[in-house]
């Protein structure tokens, strides 16, 4: 045995084989570890959707409901409110809604909702995810040329009552229009659409 | 007496390499003469380090990783765990002064050119050590559970939604939850106490290995084992570790102490730097702070990622270059390109560009602690930069100058005139 030639090519070959196996192992057992730190069923199941009752909003106000721990506005926009949101598009980022993925198909309107007075939106900046403050009426604090809408108080971004961005605001795109279906003339439920739970 | 410890001292050599060990490392391990000032930010670090798991592993005993009582139980070590204030500033204080004496530990670096050949790997090591720590610091903050550990963390995990295509996904991943849950703080834990830890300690012995295996560079950047006795093959320059630099160290632990013990008497929170205010606030996802800045020593970078204005309707350009701003010290090995090491005997150019560094670094470091409207706007009449925030276009300034000193480094250090280098220490 001691004498014998080593074959070199039978090792090189075994070291690949095994070395590739191992590999295969291990990128296997890595799966459950990456997967056990998603979202556990529990964790699915308390972001599930959630019912509001949208009939005791007075025109020109808000209410806030939590889904998935995130706050979702429900505005009843006046004829006022509804009237002016046509008025500032040169001022907007993206007035014509071209990011498509800011709201569901059947909110691509423009008042961005399925009722046109109900505006509901995740109140959540999209520049880093603080929650923006309701400047719902004209003028006040934000100065005279303001429309009503909503301003974030971490970095300045400002948005209208339809939930898109001002120009100039850190903020890059609109406030995300999450998928709701009105389940009856007063109930809206967030979170699930025609086309299924989100 | 005597002779029996030898005996003992003995029979552990013959089974673990003690005696040869302490030679390597401290009676035997020869640094160059000239260490000054600047040479007492690497043990502190290590020493801050010791103290952060010690603090750490005291803490832990009485937090607790839940959401819903995570506050509580930090408030309670404050209140009625005998002496857990002290334990918990000290541990707050010394995440603090971790970075403080880290960045002098790093500017050493600079100034010296420590990161030069052979050490490019020590740098690498240590560049590590300071993403660990960051790491660290980030994880660490949000286990109080106050406002600003709640929304600081959100603001953080949501750079990587910004990040095409999977970003969304990233983020989901990292929170394990759609926001900042309980299950966000549980593994945030994980990493904090275990995880981290576990990377920072091999780090820093590789760190450590590296260094003793090429030799401390030193204030005047020469190499001292260029020149040894022929007789004992001991650099000229050099001089053993222990006793000479451990009693150095001492008196540098000292004063280090009494500077870090007055602060935690005396102004833990450190007027909100050290800790911030709205942290004393139990988190709530409903309710977002006024003004949400990171703690100091993360400010220069999140004004870079501030100062980036969002393109092609993407937050991430920003996200990149903060990324770039913290990751381009580690190509310093491979961008300095000058014939000298140290600045006694670099031109006047380097010297210009390092001080345009380092004012970058606190100006951004400053206003990243602010809103960026801390200045107001300029008037609309005013051309280019007319409505901007005054404080958003010094950020982009300054973040110029900051990139300007790494990108331009191969050009300017290869012009540079430089002063002829001694052969051995000068003082």
């Amino acid at each position: 045995m001691a004498n014998q030639e080593v074959d070199k090519g039978k090792r090189r070959f075994l070291i690949a084989a095994t070395s590739a196996a191992g590999g295969v192992a291990a990128v296997a057992v890595a799966v459950p570890f990456v997967s056990s730190m998603m979202p556990s069923e529990r964790a699915k199941a308390a972001g599930a959707p959630v019912d509001a009752d949208v009939s005791k909003i007075e025109p020109g106000a808000m209410i806030i409901v939590e889904w998935r721990s995130k706050p979702v506005w429900i505005i009843n926009r006046s004829k006022e409110m509804l009237d002016l949101l046509g008025n500032h598009n040169d001022k907007l980022s993206d007035p014509m809604l071209e990011v498509v993925s800011q709201q569901p198909d059947y909110c691509n309107n423009p008042a961005r909702s399925l009722k046109s007075n109900l505006m509901v939106l995740v109140g959540i900046c999209t520049h880093l995810g603080c929650s923006p403050s309701p400047k719902l009426q004209t003028g006040g604090d934000m100065g005279p040329d303001w429309p009503g809408g909503f301003f974030c108080p971490c970095h300045g971004s400002k948005f209208d009552l339809a939930g898109r961005v001002f120009k100039g605001s850190p903020a890059p795109i609109n406030l995300v229009v999450p998928p709701h279906k009105y389940i009856s003339e007063t109930v809206v439920r967030i979170g699930e659409d025609g086309k299924g739970a989100a | 007496m005597q002779k029996y410890l030898t005996c003992l001292l003995g029979w552990v050599d013959e089974r673990f390499p003690l005696t040869s060990n302490i030679k390597t490392h401290l009676t035997e391990y020869y640094a160059p003469k000239n260490f000054n000032f600047w040479y007492f930010f690497g043990s502190l670090a290590l020493m801050v380090l010791v103290m952060q798991i010690l603090t750490g592993i005291f803490l832990t005993m009485n937090y607790k990783p839940d959401a819903d009582l995570a506050f509580a139980s930090v408030e309670y070590i404050m209140r009625d765990v005998s002496w857990g204030r002290l334990i918990r500033y000290m541990h707050s204080t010394g995440a603090s002064m971790f970075f403080v004496v880290v960045y002098m530990h790093m500017f050493r670096g600079l100034l010296y050119g420590s990161y030069r050949t052979p050490r490019e790997l020590i740098w690498l090591f240590g560049v590590g050590i300071f993403l660990a720590l960051m790491g660290e610091a980030f994880f660490g903050y949000l286990l109080p559970w106050g406002q600003m550990s709640y929304w600081g963390a959100q603001v953080i995990i949501n750079l990587f939604t910004s990040i095409p295509f999977v970003g969304p996904d990233i983020s989901l991943w990292l929170r394990g939850d759609y926001t900042v849950s309980d299950a966000t703080l549980n593994r945030f834990f994980a990493f904090h106490v275990i995880a981290l830890p576990l990377v920072l300690l091999g780090l820093v012995a590789a760190h450590i290995i590296a260094l003793h295996e090429v030799g401390s560079n030193n204030p005047d950047g020469i190499e001292i084992k260029e020149k040894k006795d022929k007789k004992t093959g001991i650099p000229l320059d050099g001089i053993p570790f222990h006793p000479y630099y451990t009693v150095k160290d001492l008196v540098g632990v000292s004063v280090f102490l009494i500077v870090f013990s007055a602060i935690i008497f005396f102004a833990p929170e450190m007027g909100g730097y050290f800790l911030e205010a709205n942290n004393f606030i139990p988190a709530d996802p409903f309710k977002t702070p006024p003004h949400i800045a990171p703690v100091w020593y993360f400010t220069p970078y999140y004004s870079i990622l501030r100062a980036v204005p969002p393109m092609m309707n993407s937050q991430f350009p920003g996200v990149v270059a903060m990324g770039l701003s913290v990751v381009l010290f580690a190509f310093l090995p491979w961008l300095d390109r000058s014939p000298v090491k140290s600045i006694r005997y670099r031109g006047s150019l380097y010297k210009r560009f390092l001080a345009a560094f380092v004012v970058s670094f606190i100006v951004l470091g400053y206003l990243g602690t602010e809103p960026s409207n801390v200045w107001g706007q300029f008037g609309s009449g005013v051309p280019i930069v007319g409505g901007l925030d005054r404080a958003t276009v010094v950020a982009r300034i300054f973040g110029l100058i900051y990139f300007a000193f790494f990108i331009l480094m191969p050009w300017y250090t290869k012009i540079d005139k430089t002063k002829p280098v001694p052969e051995r220490l000068t003082a």
